[in-house]
């Protein structure tokens, strides 16, 4: 099983590889870690004419942090976000996820923005980032555009952009206090796909106050990864107790749209939400107290 | 169209010409005959191509070559020194950890990396290291020790 053949360029910059993407269109790809990529180009699903290689552009894997919030390179690896200072300082649950996710020599390699515009219904990192209310930034052949990561997605392998179109930056925005956040998954095996993933961000009025923000987000039950909407509004303004929790966990459950496939049925995905959701909500709460 | 790459490999230095649809893997065991790199899966699942690519472990299945020019690559050739084996080779044999063999390049790659970076891992992070490397005759419980007992030692 070996590649099919192609051409590859290594633009070095952001300018020259849009300019590459809008000069060849549907012949060509982006490839960043590759770990997705070759993959399906092994199996003949893709064989795309150009490859356009990301590495030799500088800063594109950089993680920098402001008083907004920290800038992630859409080409920052999932081993350098979960080794990063800032990133678990600020943002524990997404940088635990990334320390996390698939094997060591894969998390060498796999980029977050890869993970992003690979757009798989599981994508480890998506539902926390949704939380976070993280921004992606994208630039074209003529101008650039925030689109927030929650609207990203569009379907199975299908995003927000457009010919000529690159992600290549994740902006995720400081929390106020007294916040705190989750991400659970269930996987056959701990370097798996997630069967089910949920994320869960509180904001606290104050020391065990009232739920001044309350954000769930689902992975791997639905097209692309979505928002608990309902199950939020179940918490929020509210003193976050138990009853509530199985309340908004029940509806976080009925909001899921799961499939049936080999990684697990669409009654049990639609019942593992529920607890996962329960348990996502309790650790956020702990982690804003 | 080929490219004329410059491979680092175990401090040796290779000059290429490649097709960019070509792997680190196939480039390395084809091109250079360095066949301890064992392809097996060749999707990134197993482990079995893992080698050192500027310090990090990583699946030269689904490395391009291209993308390695001018990189420093480490394999399980590179790994005995002066005809002596590592002291993590040399631990796999004392404790029987090297079963049918496939997987044991990549297992030692990975371990190799671990202690690199630290030189005093425990059990977990052992087990960790090697969570991307599959022994299909499943022995993991002398492969641990084996990387143990070299990281008692201090790497």
């Amino acid at each position: 099983m070996r590649l099919p053949k192609f051409e590859y360029l290594d633009p070095k910059t952001i300018e020259e590889a849009c300019s590459l993407l809008s000069q060849h269109g549907d012949k060509a790809r982006l490839i960043a870690g590759g770990t997705d990529l070759l993959i399906i180009m092994k199996h003949k699903e893709v064989t795309p004419e150009y490859l356009v290689g990301l590495k030799g552009i500088p800063n594109l894997d950089s993680i920098d942090a402001d008083a907004e919030g920290v800038r992630i390179g859409a080409l920052a690896t999932l081993r350098s976000i979960g080794d990063s200072a800032v990133v678990r300082e600020r943002f524990p649950f997404l940088a635990d996820i990334a320390g996390k996710m698939a094997t060591h020599q894969i998390r060498n390699m796999g980029t977050i923005g890869g993970n992003i515009c690979n757009a798989a219904p599981s994508a480890d990192t998506a539902p926390s980032l949704i939380c976070l209310g993280a921004k992606a930034k994208i630039v074209g052949p003529k101008k650039e555009r925030i689109v927030a990561v929650e609207e990203f997605f569009t379907g199975p392998g299908e995003t927000v952009l457009k010919a000529g179109e690159m992600l290549t930056e994740i902006q995720v925005p400081n929390q106020p206090a007294h916040t705190g956040g989750a991400y659970l998954r269930l996987t056959r095996l701990s370097v798996d796909l997630a069967v089910v993933g949920v994320a869960a961000l509180v904001t606290l009025e104050g020391k065990g106050g009232l739920c001044k923000e309350a954000r769930i987000a689902l992975g791997a039950v639905a097209p692309t990864p979505i928002r608990a909407k309902k199950a939020e509004g179940v918490i929020t303004g509210k003193k976050i107790e138990n009853g509530l929790i199985e309340e908004a966990a029940q509806i976080a459950s009925e909001e899921a749209r799961p499939i049936t496939d080999v990684r697990g049925s669409a009654p049990y995905r639609t019942d593992i939400v529920r607890v996962l959701t329960k348990r996502a909500i309790r650790q956020a709460l702990e982690q804003a107290k | 169209m080929k490219r004329l790459i410059q491979l680092k490999v175990n401090d040796e230095i290779y000059e290429v010409a490649v097709h960019p649809h070509r792997t680190l893997l196939e480039v390395l065991r084809e091109e250079l005959d360095l066949t301890g790199t064992k392809r097996a899966c060749n999707v990134g699942d197993c482990g079995s191509c893992t080698v050192i690519l500027e310090g990090k472990p990583v699946v030269s299945c689904l490395t391009l070559a291209v993308e390695a020019d001018r990189k420093d690559i480490l394999t399980v050739e590179g790994l005995a020194q002066d005809g002596e084996m590592h002291p993590l080779q040399k631990s796999f044999v004392e404790r029987g950890a090297v079963q049918c063999g496939f997987c044991t390049p990549g297992m030692l790659m990975s371990a190799k990396a671990l202690l690199d970076e630290n030189p005093n891992s425990v059990e977990d992070e052992v087990r960790t290291a090697i969570a991307g490397n599959l022994c299909r005759c499943t022995g993991y419980v002398k492969i641990v020790e084996a990387i143990l007992a070299v990281s008692q030692q201090g790497g």
